[in-house]
C-alpha cells in the first residue's frame, strides 16, 4: 500500500470471535483513519457490535491483531480501551440512573476526591468545544433519550479518547437531534479525531461518513467511498443480492371507523399522566401510525387498547360497544389482537422458554373442552408459520428464547395474523430485524389492511412510517399534537410535533 | 429515671443490629443481597466467642470475630461473584451453615469444658463493660444517655459515619456505588467490578461479624450459648431498607429497634399484653416497614438498582 506513512488510528487484522460454536467475527479487516467517519454497516447478527465490543475491551478476540495509533495493543478491559484512547458510546446507554449527569461522567476516572468546581470547569469546556449542552447537575432519570446521549458522548471525550465508537446512535433521536449529534460528530471530525458510526440507517451513513466498511455475517465485505455510492449499491453489498427497497401503500377505497377512543386518561403507576385526552379513530383497511419520542405513552396506549391497562377517565368502543372493564381474553374475543413488542422483545409477547407450539397454544387452549390441551392443531399452526414465514428454527419445538430476533418478531406476529384480528396493534415490530425480514412485516401488515383489518403501528423510523401508513398520530408527553395524512407530511415535520410542536405550527396551516 | 434506663438499653439491645445493618448495606451497595447475615454474626460471635475463651486477649478476640464474619462472607462472594450462584439461595444457606457451625462448635467446646458451661475470663468482660467517659459522663442526664456506653456503641457509630463518608463523599465510594446500580456502566467506566465486591462484601461480613460477638459478650454477658445471634440478622435484613441503604440511618433504625426488643421489661405489669407479643414486636414491625417501603417513590432512596442480580461482562 502507498499509505504506509500515514497512521492508522486503528487497524484490524484478522479478528474473529466465537460464542459457542456461533462465529460471530470471522476473520474481518478494517482499518480507521484520524479525521475520518467510518460507517460500519451490517444488518442484525452482521457481527458489528461484537466487533466494537472487542475494541472497547469487552470481549477478546479469539484470533487476529488489533493495532492502534499504529501500535499492536491487547485490550482486556474498558480501561485498557481507554487508556488507548478509545471511547464507545453503547446503543443501550451505559448510564447510572440515580446518579447525576457529573457523577456519571467522572466515574471510574484518577481523581481520588470530588472536586466539584475543577470538574464542572473541565465538563463546561468539553461542551463548549463540542456544542454539547447539559446540566451538569440534572439526575439521569430525568433526562431524555438524547440527554443520555450527550452525556455518553461527554463520558469519552473527557477521558480524552480520540477515538470514538457510536453503536447506533440514531435509532432512538428525532430527526432534529440527529442532525445535532451530526453537527458534533462533524466538529469532532474537524478536530482529528477518528470515528466508527455503526448504523443501518442507509440514508445516515452517507450523510455523515466518509468511507463504509461493509460486514455480512461476521465478515468483512468490502470498503467503499461513500461519495461513489448510493443507497442501492451499500444495500446489495450487506444482504449480499440485489433488494427491492420501495415499501407500498395499498389503497383500500372502503373504510370503516372500527374502534373510537374518545378523551382517553391513563396515570402511569408512580402517578404520573401517560396519556391526556387522547381521541382517535382505527379504520378498517387502513395502518394507522403512531410516533413519538421513547416514554411519550406508545406503551401505555397499547396497552389501554389491548385491556391490561385500565383508563382512569374516558372511553373505548369497538363498533359501538365499549371495551372498557372488559379483560384481555373478552377483549381479544371481540378480534382486537395486539402483537405488543416492548423494549425487551420477548417479555410480553411470548413465553421464552417455551416452543412455538406451545406459544400457540397460549391462545387457543381456551376453547378446547375438557382437562387436556390437545397440541396437534397448534403444532400444525406452528409448522404452516414456519413454511409461509420462512421461520429459522430448529425445530417448531425449540425455545422461542434461542431463535434470533427477526424469527421472534415473525412468530408473534403470525400468530397474532393467524388468529383473524379485526384490529391488530403492533408496537416496533421490526425493531432488531435486518432489511429482508423487515420488508416481509411490512408485506404482513400490508395484506392485514387489505383484508379491511385496522392496523395501528407504533413505529420509530419516521421514513419508513411516511411511506407505509396512512395517518400518523404524533405523541408527546401522552398528548396528541397532531394527526396527519403520510402522504403530505415530511420528516422534519414529525420530528418537530414529537417535540411539542402543533400540527398547525409544525406543518405551517 | 425510668425512660432514661429505658433509651439506654434501647441502645444496648439495636447495636449488634446497628453492625448487622451496615455490614449488609455495604453488601447490597455493590449489588449483592445477602441474606447471610444471620449466618455471618453466628460465626463472627462463634470465632470471637471461642478466641477470647483460649486467648484471654480482647483485641485478638476481636480480630477473629470480624474474621469469621468475613470468612462468612468470603464463601457467599466467591459463590455469587465468581460462580454467579443464586443469591438468595446462597444467602439462605451461608445463615443456615453459619448457625450450624457456631452451635456445633459450641456443643463441643461444652462437652470438653469440666462446669459444662463456658464463660469468658474477668479480662475480657472488664473491656467491654460499660463506663461512664470521665468528665462527660458526669453531666446530668446527658451523661447517662450519651456517655455511658461500652465501646461497641461508639465504634458501631463511628464506623456508621465512615462508611457513609466513604460511600457518599469520595471517589471510590462513587465507584462502588455505580457497581450496585449498574455493574455494566461501571465496568464500562473502568472501575474493578469483582475486585470492589469482594473487598466491600468482606469488610460488610466482618462487621456483621462483630455484631454477632455483641451478641454473645456483652448481651449475654460473655456466657455461651446456643442460637445466640437469635434472629437479629433477620431484623437486620429490614433494617437496611428502613435505612435507605444509608448507613447513618441505620443508626436510628437499629436504636428504634432495639427499643422494640426492650420494651417489654419497661412497661408496666398492669398492662394485660402476653410477654410473647413483646417478642414478635420487632418482627411486626418488620414487617410493616417492608411494606410501606414498597410504596415509597423518590429514586435516590431505593435499592440499588441491580441489586440481587449477578453481573457477567459478556452475558448477551
Amino acid at each position: 500500500m502507498a499509505q504506509s506513512e500515514e497512521k492508522y488510528a486503528i487497524e484490524l487484522k484478522g479478528i474473529s470471535k466465537s460464542f459457542g460454536t456461533v462465529k460471530a467475527n470471522d476473520g474481518i479487516n478494517l482499518n480507521l483513519k484520524y479525521g475520518e467517519i467510518l460507517a460500519l454497516l451490517g444488518e442484525n447478527g452482521s457481527g458489528k457490535t461484537t466487533l466494537m465490543n472487542m475494541l472497547s475491551g469487552i470481549y477478546h478476540p479469539d484470533e487476529g491483531t488489533i493495532r492502534v495509533a499504529g501500535k499492536e495493543a491487547l485490550i482486556n478491559s474498558p480501561t485498557d480501551a481507554a487508556s488507548l484512547g478509545i471511547g464507545m458510546i453503547h446503543q443501550h446507554f451505559k448510564l447510572v440512573n440515580v446518579f447525576s449527569a457529573m457523577d456519571n461522567i467522572v466515574l471510574g476516572t484518577q481523581e481520588k476526591l470530588l472536586k466539584a468546581k475543577v470538574l464542572r470547569e473541565k465538563v463546561e469546556e468539553i461542551s463548549r468545544n463540542f456544542g454539547l449542552e447539559i446540566d451538569p447537575e440534572k439526575k439521569v432519570y430525568n433526562m431524555s433519550v438524547s440527554e443520555k446521549q450527550t452525556v455518553e458522548i461527554m463520558k469519552v471525550l473527557y477521558r480524552g479518547a480520540d477515538i470514538l465508537i457510536l453503536d447506533e446512535p440514531t435509532a432512538v433521536l428525532t430527526p432534529q437531534e440527529t442532525e445535532k449529534l451530526f453537527a458534533i460528530l462533524r466538529e469532532m471530525k474537524a478536530q482529528g479525531r477518528a470515528i466508527i458510526i455503526i448504523t443501518h440507517k442507509l440514508n445516515e451513513v452517507l450523510a455523515i461518513s466518509d468511507r463504509v466498511t461493509i460486514l455480512r455475517r461476521g465478515k468483512s465485505i468490502d470498503t467503499v467511498m461513500t461519495a461513489q455510492t448510493d443507497e442501492k449499491k451499500l444495500t446489495e453489498l450487506m444482504v449480499g443480492r440485489p433488494v427491492e427497497l420501495s415499501i407500498s401503500r395499498p389503497k383500500v377505497e372502503e373504510k370503516k371507523s372500527v374502534l373510537e377512543v374518545r378523551d382517553l386518561n391513563v396515570v402511569r403507576a408512580d402517578k404520573t399522566k401517560a396519556l391526556k385526552n387522547i381521541s382517535f379513530d382505527m379504520k378498517s383497511g387502513e395502518i394507522l401510525g403512531v410516533v413519538g419520542i421513547a416514554g411519550s405513552g406508545q406503551k401505555e396506549l397499547c396497552e389501554t387498547l389491548a385491556g391490561l391497562i385500565r383508563p382512569v377517565s374516558g372511553e373505548l368502543s369497538y363498533r359501538q360497544e365499549s371495551i372498557i372493564g372488559k379483560t384481555p381474553g373478552q377483549i381479544q374475543e371481540m378480534g382486537i389482537r395486539m402483537g405488543f413488542v416492548p423494549e425487551d422483545r420477548l417479555g410480553m409477547g411470548l413465553v421464552s422458554t417455551m416452543g412455538m407450539t406451545d406459544n400457540m397454544l397460549l391462545k387457543t387452549y381456551r376453547k378446547k373442552k375438557g382437562m387436556f390441551v390437545d397440541r396437534r392443531p397448534a403444532k400444525e399452526l406452528a409448522e404452516q408459520l414456519v413454511q409461509e414465514l420462512e421461520i429459522m428454527t430448529p425445530n417448531v419445538e425449540t425455545p422461542v428464547r434461542m431463535l434470533s430476533g427477526g424469527n421472534v418478531q415473525k412468530v408473534l406476529l403470525g400468530r397474532e395474523i393467524g388468529s383473524g384480528p379485526n384490529v391488530l396493534i403492533t408496537a416496533y415490530p421490526v425493531r432488531g430485524l435486518d432489511i429482508n425480514s423487515s420488508y416481509l412485516i411490512y408485506d404482513l401488515l400490508n395484506e392485514q389492511k387489505k383484508k379491511q383489518v385496522a392496523v395501528l403501528l407504533v413505529g420509530e423510523d419516521l421514513d419508513v412510517m411516511l411511506e407505509l401508513t396512512d395517518r400518523i398520530l404524533v405523541l408527546c408527553h401522552g398528548e396528541i399534537t397532531g394527526i396527519v395524512d403520510s402522504e403530505n407530511t415530511t420528516k422534519e415535520q414529525l420530528g418537530l410535533m414529537m417535540t411539542g410542536m402543533t400540527k398547525e405550527v409544525a406543518v405551517g396551516e | 429515671m425510668n425512660i432514661i434506663n429505658f433509651l439506654v438499653a434501647a441502645v444496648l439491645a439495636g447495636t449488634p443490629l446497628l453492625f448487622g445493618t451496615i455490614g449488609e448495606i455495604l453488601h447490597e451497595r455493590v449489588g449483592h443481597l445477602n441474606l447471610g447475615v444471620e449466618g455471618m454474626m453466628s460465626i463472627g460471635a462463634c470465632s470471637g466467642f471461642m478466641v477470647g475463651y483460649m486467648t484471654d486477649n480482647f483485641w485478638i478476640a476481636m480480630l477473629a470475630a470480624f474474621a469469621g464474619g468475613a470468612f462468612g462472607a468470603l464463601i457467599y462472594a466467591v459463590l455469587t461473584v465468581t460462580f454467579m450462584a443464586n443469591q438468595n439461595v446462597t444467602g439462605l444457606t451461608l445463615t443456615i451453615f453459619g448457625i450450624g457451625l457456631a452451635n456445633f462448635i459450641g456443643f463441643y467446646m461444652l462437652g470438653k469444658s469440666e462446669t459444662g458451661t463456658l464463660k469468658l475470663p474477668e479480662q475480657i468482660t472488664a473491656q467491654m463493660r460499660g463506663a461512664k467517659i470521665p468528665g462527660l459522663g458526669s453531666i446530668p442526664v446527658l451523661g447517662d444517655l450519651l456517655f455511658s456506653y461500652n465501646p461497641f456503641v461508639y465504634l458501631g457509630i463511628i464506623l456508621a459515619i465512615i462508611l457513609s463518608i466513604y460511600l457518599f463523599r469520595t471517589k471510590t465510594g462513587l465507584n462502588v456505588r455505580s457497581i450496585g446500580e449498574n455493574p455494566a456502566a461501571a465496568d464500562a467506566a473502568g472501575i474493578k467490578v469483582t475486585k470492589w465486591k469482594y473487598i466491600n462484601m468482606i469488610i460488610g461480613g466482618g462487621i456483621c461479624g462483630i455484631g454477632g460477638a455483641y451478641t454473645i459478650m456483652i448481651t449475654n454477658g460473655g456466657v455461651w450459648i446456643t442460637n445466640c445471634v437469635g434472629g437479629l440478622g433477620w431484623i437486620a435484613v429490614a433494617l437496611v431498607i428502613f435505612a435507605n441503604w444509608k448507613p447513618v440511618y441505620a443508626i436510628y433504625g437499629s436504636f428504634v429497634f432495639g427499643a422494640f426488643r426492650i420494651l417489654k421489661y419497661y412497661v408496666p405489669k398492669s398492662f394485660p399484653i402476653p410477654n410473647a407479643f413483646y417478642d414478635m414486636l420487632p418482627f411486626l414491625v418488620t414487617a410493616v416497614v417492608l411494606v410501606v417501603n414498597s410504596i415509597r417513590e423518590k429514586k435516590e432512596n431505593a435499592q440499588p438498582e441491580s441489586c440481587g442480580v449477578n453481573y457477567f461482562r459478556e452475558e448477551r
